[in-house]
């Protein structure tokens, strides 16, 4: 763990639960969860859980949690619940959405 | 040429919308399996357009549908379309409609990189999958560039949807919101380009008009005209038909005016069948006596006559018609006499129309009088009652019911210019007047024009009587 991130989680200590929905293993998904994982280790170390919903699997879940781009990633907890969409490629703007950042 | 068309549109399927009067001037109704635009403004009736279409294929088609929904839920859909007799909740729970109800709002969604709309499709093809649907209605698919921001990647999914939506050989409805100087805002129209249907509400003088044109239809015969459509209790319809034309039978028979002493100015036999007949006068000419003498003598051969009143009351008609001897209680009671009064204000021109159409619908009638044309003409310009009357007339001939107009005219002498563009319809055309002699008003009577006979072309003097009435035999 990193001494930036030690910091972090003294302040904001909740667990995160975050769902990636995807639309079968396509690069933009597998890049996505590349980097959701990358941001994950580097910013919330031991304190985060990553769902990973395959739409083509459970088509029902994209009416249900109104998902429409994908990749989209839902932060689950702590509330209230985010969304960002696109392939996490931004660092800065996924730490923007999961509120890790002021924008 | 001609055969070309022919062969397009022999090949060209067809889905009925199942919306009065839709299908008639779209010679059958929304191209089969494609896409169509309906683009208008706010509150011009887009929506209610997409959901007729899905009800009455649920409900008249044996087809289900899905409607993908960007901007109501389905409780508010619901409460919206309750009043038209739409059981949306019904059909639901029968399987035979799904509502996805599309929620975006940009300010909770945060864009880090590239995505596409993956999740739209797989919604929509799980969705038509569970209820089998073959028709869809994506209404409005514009408020997704209101919720997110990469405008390159909506357009090209929208291309892709839009193919997406023709290999599944899906009858699709979109709309969009008219934009300043283009069909839609986001320019739809590039994207759809089988059928474009462009709807109109306007306010004028209090008064609410609709209009519907059909602005593209490829490798279709359609009418150019934009037509008057309103949305009611019955739900929409709109009013065509002129693309009926003058193909309809001209019958030989002849039926009595009901006043045997007018009967003889007319060949000695009266009106044809299924004509055109403008009553024009001043007031108090005896207009409204005239038409309910042909109303009673349509009763009297047993047939029926709906009396559209538009100055009066029926209660008010029957004490009246009493003077002259003429017991219209009797027929109404009898259910041959159908009167219906309303105040040409209470609606605009189409809803007159509207009910002038299905009272002709409901109750078969082989007579019907308008009583008078000029209340309608406060409503709306001469251009917009002559198209009226002509879509009237039209439908009316089709359907070999004689029709009986009353006229007000201003004045004996501007009357003849004055009522020009409407004469020109009719097949016939009586004109009463009042004369002067010296203390005395008489009135008179003379044919000005008969179709197909050879009428008088006197000037007759008329009188009512409490026997009926009277006219003499040609001024010497």
């Amino acid at each position: 763990m990193s001494q930036h991130a030690a910091k972090e989680q003294l302040v904001q200590p909740e667990r995160f639960v975050l769902r990636l929905y995807i639309a079968g293993q396509t690069p933009k998904c597998v890049r996505a969860f590349t980097n959701l994982k990358r941001i994950c280790e580097e910013h919330l170390a031991d304190r985060y859980r990553i769902e990973i919903i395959d739409l083509l699997q459970n088509p029902q879940l994209a009416r249900g949690d109104q998902i429409l781009a994908v990749p989209t990633l839902v932060r689950q907890l702590p509330a209230p619940v985010k969304k960002i969409i696109g392939d996490l490629s931004n660092t800065e703007r996924v730490l923007v959405g999961l509120d890790l950042r002021r924008a | 040429m001609s055969d070309l068309n022919d062969a397009i549109q022999s090949v060209l399927e067809k889905t009925p919308s199942g919306i009065n009067g839709l299908d008639e001037v779209t010679g059958g109704g929304l191209p089969a399996g494609r896409p169509t635009l309906v683009c208008g403004g706010p509150g011009s009736g887009k929506t209610l357009v997409g959901l007729s279409f899905l009800v009455n294929g649920a409900r008249q088609f044996g087809e289900s549908g899905v409607l993908m929904s960007f901007e109501e839920s389905v409780a508010e859909l619901a409460g919206d379309v309750a009043s038209l007799g739409f059981d949306l909740p019904g059909l639901i729970a029968e399987g035979k409609l799904l509502i996805d109800y599309v929620h975006i709002d940009r300010s909770e969604i945060e864009e880090t990189g590239d995505y596409d709309l993956e999740g739209l499709f797989v919604r929509l093809d799980h969705a038509v999958r569970s209820v089998g649907a073959k028709r869809v209605v994506l209404d409005t698919v514009e408020s997704l560039f209101g919720g997110l921001a990469n405008e390159g990647v909506l357009r090209a999914e929208l291309r892709r949807l839009l193919r997406w939506l023709k290999d599944r050989h899906l009858t699709t409805v979109i709309t969009g919101e008219r934009g300043r100087d283009t069909l839609t805002r986001q320019g739809l129209e590039e994207y759809v380009t089988d059928a474009v249907i462009l709807l109109d509400h306007r306010v004028r003088e209090e008064l609410s008009t609709r209009r519907l044109r059909i602005v593209k239809y490829r490798g279709s015969y359609h009418g150019t005209n934009e037509y008057p459509f309103l949305i009611d209790r019955h739900g929409l319809s709109v009013l065509p038909i002129t693309s009926l034309g003058l193909n309809h039978e001209a019958p030989t028979e002849r039926l009595s005016s009901g006043v045997p002493t007018l009967d003889a100015l007319l060949d000695g036999k009266g009106f044809y069948r299924g004509s055109t007949v403008l009553l024009s006068g001043t007031a108090g000419t005896g207009k409204t006596s005239l038409a309910a003498s042909f109303a009673a003598a349509s009763c009297r051969r047993g047939e029926r006559c709906a009396y559209f009143l538009l100055e009066e009351s029926p209660q008010q008609m029957i004490r009246n018609m009493r003077s002259i001897g003429l017991d219209l209680a009797e027929w109404s009671e009898r259910g041959l006499l159908h009167l219906h009064a309303d105040r040409p204000s209470r609606f605009g021109l189409e809803a007159h129309l509207a009910a002038m159409f299905r009272a002709v619908d409901e109750l078969r009638p082989e007579a019907i009088v308008v009583d008078s044309i000029a209340d309608l003409v406060t409503l709306g310009g001469e251009a917009e009652v002559r198209g009226m009357l002509v879509r009237l007339i039209d439908y009316l001939k089709m359907r070999g019911v004689t029709v009986l107009f009353t006229s007000l005219s201003p004045g004996a002498v501007e009357l003849q210019e004055s009522q020009a563009g409407v004469s020109s319809l009719m097949d016939a055309w009586i004109l009463l007047t009042l004369e002067r002699a010296g203390d005395d008003r008489h009135r008179q009577i003379a044919v000005l024009k008969s179709r197909g006979m050879a009428h008088s072309s006197h000037v007759h003097d008329f009188t009512m009587t409490a026997r009926g009435l009277q006219i003499a035999a040609a001024e010497g």
